[in-house]
């Protein structure tokens, strides 16, 4: 449940930060940045906006409006989800059991093994079939207490009536526009973990993987991935 | 084996019915302290009204963020609006002098100031940031009167919810809450970085709103009119702006 609403939400997320972007395709490092200022990389696109010099003798459509509108609430929707998923989580015990690798895989050995069965595309062990292997649970913890926390963080660091309250979420992050840059990097990340967690997903086929999640239950004839 | 129990479906339908009446009561405590936006209805009223109440119980009060001066932006980016019309030209061909203020509404005492009543009153300055919806921001030293000295002096009547506040351009119009019009920080700002207020920078007299972002801070202000009932105005959103998709309160 929580997990579809963050997928529908990040989504959301991704095509209407991509058009607020738009508006304004330079990024900066530190307090401030704008177009009399040096940015620290630029993305080469049209702007959406004729104030900021793209080099195109183009303007963009703007659709800043109704972007950032769904920017917030699809924000809220994947703040709220979080918090529904986390204390679940914490409270099922399925950090514990499901995220959190066992202590005997806190090696690099651990680490390098099962990449390697992945490269040769070896069939997942039995174990591994009702949990998660030693590298899903470091990706996923990292999406889940790196990622997530940092985007939101960086997020409402560039609130300016939140940072009223507290400068520290922007200052500690090098100043609002050091904010946004990370917003967009971490952006990536998570876009490049979504690639990755389905292309996954889709070796191991597809439907199956679907079933599983809906219903809870691995079919004993499925062939693992 | 059926996934689904019986508890589980009780369980499920006890948390549905208590999250719809919990849902009703929020819905009228939060109308009754105010933490519904304007633009509080619609496709995307859930989630404006989740960040407008959230930063109306955590920041009606906090202080903007104030910079030292050494960071003030050397070059700072006016973001210049449409050239100004005939009427605008001849109050600058005045140098201002009969340029007019006029505070309305629900007031004990309505009055019409000149920049000049307007620097008689206690000037302060802030060293604030602008940041714009559209991403950059720069950072200056704003010199004016804060907008709630003015107000105390209009009389505002106890029923006032909103300052609506309109610049000398038809059209161009914006609205704050009473927290806001009432903040230390914002400003009825005559001045910028120890000079006057250019007009590209929105002189000869601007809102300054620090803590929501830049397109509250409207330039050529002539007319303040507080109010009990923001419905009354435009399409009842409390600005222009979600008309095109903004949202009223910018604070974020």
């Amino acid at each position: 449940m929580t997990h579809w609403l963050t997928f529908i939400a990040f989504v959301a997320l991704l095509v209407s930060g991509g058009e607020i972007v738009i508006s304004h395709p330079r990024f900066y490092w530190g307090e401030v940045g704008n177009v009399n200022t040096r940015p620290l990389f630029v993305i080469p696109i049209p702007a959406s906006r004729d104030t900021v010099p793209t080099g195109y003798g183009y303007v963009m459509p703007d659709q800043n409006g109704w972007s950032r509108y769904l920017h917030f609430q699809a924000a809220w929707v994947v703040v709220l989800a979080g918090l529904v998923y986390g204390i679940y989580g914490l409270g099922s015990g399925h950090f514990r059991r499901n995220l959190i690798p066992a202590r005997r895989d806190w090696t690099w050995h651990a680490y390098r093994d099962r990449m390697a069965k992945y490269l040769h595309r070896e069939r997942a062990d039995r174990a591994e079939k009702s949990t998660y292997n030693v590298l899903q649970r470091t990706a996923y913890l990292v999406v889940i207490l790196v990622l997530f926390p940092l985007i939101i963080w960086t997020g409402l660091a560039m609130s300016p009536s939140l940072t009223s309250a507290f400068p520290a979420t922007a200052a500690l992050l090098g100043g609002r526009q050091s904010a946004r840059t990370i917003h967009f990097f971490v952006t990536w990340l998570l876009v490049l973990f979504l690639l990755v967690h389905v292309t996954m997903i889709a070796l191991s086929g597809f439907w199956s993987r679907m079933l599983a999640m809906i219903t809870g239950y691995t079919r004993d004839s499925e062939e693992g991935q | 084996m059926n996934p689904i129990s019986r508890r589980k479906l009780i369980y499920g339908s006890v948390a549905a019915a208590a999250s719809i009446g919990g849902l009703a009561a929020a819905d009228r405590l939060a109308t009754r302290y105010g933490l519904i936006p304007p633009d509080g209805g619609g496709l995307y009223g859930p989630g404006e009204t989740l960040t407008y109440a959230c930063q109306r119980l955590m920041t009606a009060r906090t202080p903007a963020r104030e910079f030292p001066r050494s960071m003030i932006s050397k070059n700072p980016f006016a973001n210049e609006v449409a050239p100004p019309k005939e009427e605008f030209k001849r109050l600058q061909a005045g140098e201002f002098r009969d340029w007019r203020l006029v505070v309305d509404g629900t007031v004990a005492r309505p009055m019409s100031l000149s920049l000049a009543d307007l620097k008689s009153m206690p000037i302060q300055s802030q060293v604030t940031e602008v940041a714009c919806e559209e991403g950059w921001s720069y950072i200056a030293e704003w010199i004016g009167t804060p907008l709630s000295g003015v107000l105390r002096e209009a009389g505002v009547l106890p029923q006032s919810r909103y300052v609506v506040y309109y610049a000398i351009e038809k059209g161009l119009w914006e609205s704050i809450d009473m927290a806001d019009a009432m903040h230390p920080h914002t400003f009825l700002t005559m001045g910028m970085n120890d000079g006057d207020l250019p007009v590209p920078f929105g002189g000869p007299l601007r809102l300054r709103v620090p803590r929501q972002l830049g397109y509250k801070s409207l330039k050529y202000l002539t007319h303040i009119t507080v109010t009990d009932d923001i419905k009354k105005f435009g399409s009842g959103k409390g600005s222009a702006d979600p008309d095109y998709g903004y949202s009223w309160y910018a604070g974020i």
